[in-house]
């Protein structure tokens, strides 16, 4: 089921929060997951496999790589549920 | 024209025996102790950015005349020594290793020339999984009649396999050698091994180009070290193992709570920690993290971690331990084992 730009950027604040701890409120569409949260490339891959999960889409190894912005994320998953 | 055949003799099968166990483990560990400090230059980076990411303090590194055999034959004679069996009783050499540097010929018949032995001797090439390989096919021979007494060994010289400017490989690895002597039982010491291989990613783990490739631009050409794609590894090793430690203990009949130890190889703590949130063990069972001051030393990672644990008392002999080994291939094998 598709689910709007908002909702999307909830749960994924969620996931992000659970891997790392970081404030769900900073996790916004312009922040950088390495520059601003400073999250590691292997909790990414951490947080990539539980939005895979929670939003019912497939995010390919080789793309994660172009998710350097949590706008860039939402995008991806939005496109990816159509 | 047809031909038929004889009909006169007819085969004399093998006998095995009932089962198999592992009847004594040893470990060799390399003098030098390197730690994160000494190779933070190279890669712009500092100890407490490495052991966030891998969870590794130090690691050993061979000297630079040790070779694979050398180490090998440490802990050879060491788990020959724990499993109270007279050497002469070794009557097949396995060696796990891909840093053996010659191609041809492999390591162990020059270890078990080493040992006075002029048994059967091959190699493995199944990298980080490679002791889990050899302890199924070591169960195997053992019971199929092949051989009574196998000696196994995980050995690895990363440190001559390393790229020190890779940012993502250059602390991972260690040096050191794992052995186990595999014999027979009166019952089931060794599970049924759960293996596989993913071939389609061989280029998530790999010496960087072949020797062909090297031998064309031999100038100015970098040593082809290993190189590795973490984050890729990184998700099949957690989500994709998982499932096979626990088909392994579904095929040994052996509940999670049954467990004495879990033996993953130690590739990195994070895979460690995160394999262990998916795979829901209870929370009492001892879990190997040797890496800490070992690294990743590949195929000798999980007889080197038993080694310590019983060495340590952590995990009981005779106890249950899940042992699984993953790695360059990709491949992977599991299995659940007796502790000696």
């Amino acid at each position: 089921m598709a689910q709007t730009e908002q909702e999307i950027l909830e749960g994924l604040a969620n996931i992000v929060n659970e891997e790392t701890g970081v404030d769900v409120a900073d996790v916004q569409l312009d922040k950088s997951f390495t520059d601003d949260l400073d999250i590691d490339s292997l909790s990414m891959m951490t947080i990539v496999v539980n939005a895979e999960e929670a939003f019912g889409v497939r995010i390919p190894d080789d793309e994660v790589k172009n998710l350097s912005t949590v706008g860039d994320a939402v995008t991806f998953i939005k496109n990816a549920q159509g | 024209m047809t031909v038929s055949p004889k009909g006169t003799g007819t085969i004399t099968g093998a006998t095995g025996a009932p089962g198999s166990r592992i009847l004594g483990v040893g470990g060799y560990r390399p003098e030098r102790v390197v730690h994160n400090s000494e190779l933070v230059a190279a890669i712009d980076s500092s100890d407490e950015w490495i052991q966030e990411r891998s969870g590794i303090v130090s690691r050993r590194y061979a000297a630079p005349d040790e070779s694979v055999v050398d180490m090998a034959e440490h802990a050879a004679r060491q788990a020959i020594e724990n499993s109270g069996l007279d050497l002469a009783a070794i009557d097949t050499v396995l060696v796990a290793t891909v840093t053996h540097p010659y191609q041809t010929p492999a390591a162990a018949p020059i270890l078990a020339d080493r040992l006075g032995l002029r048994c059967a001797a091959f190699d493995i090439s199944a990298a980080c999984a490679g002791y889990c390989y050899g302890v199924g096919i070591a169960s195997d021979l053992v019971k199929g009649g092949s051989a009574n007494n196998v000696l196994i060994v995980g050995v690895e010289k990363l440190s001559d396999w390393t790229d020190f400017s890779d940012r993502g490989s250059a602390f991972i690895f260690g040096d050191g050698a794992g052995a186990a002597i595999v014999g027979r039982s009166d019952r089931p010491g060794i599970g049924p091994t759960i293996w596989g291989s993913e071939g389609d990613e061989w280029q998530a783990i790999m010496q960087r180009e072949s020797w062909m490739e090297f031998r064309e631009h031999p100038d100015g050409r970098e040593f082809p070290a290993l190189t590795m794609q973490g984050q890729k590894v990184f998700r099949w090793a957690v989500w994709g193992m998982a499932p096979v430690a626990h088909r392994a203990l579904e095929a040994a009949g052996v509940r999670p709570e049954d467990l004495d130890a879990f033996i993953p190889h130690q590739a990195n703590m994070r895979i460690i920690d995160a394999m262990l949130k998916q795979l829901k063990l209870p929370a009492d069972i001892p879990v190997a993290r040797d890496i800490h001051e070992t690294a990743n030393t590949s195929a000798a990672s999980i007889p080197l971690a038993t080694e310590r644990m019983l060495r340590e008392g952590i995990v009981p002999s005779g106890g249950l331990a899940l042992q699984i080994g993953f790695g360059a291939g990709l491949v992977y094998a599991a299995q659940v084992i007796e502790l000696p």
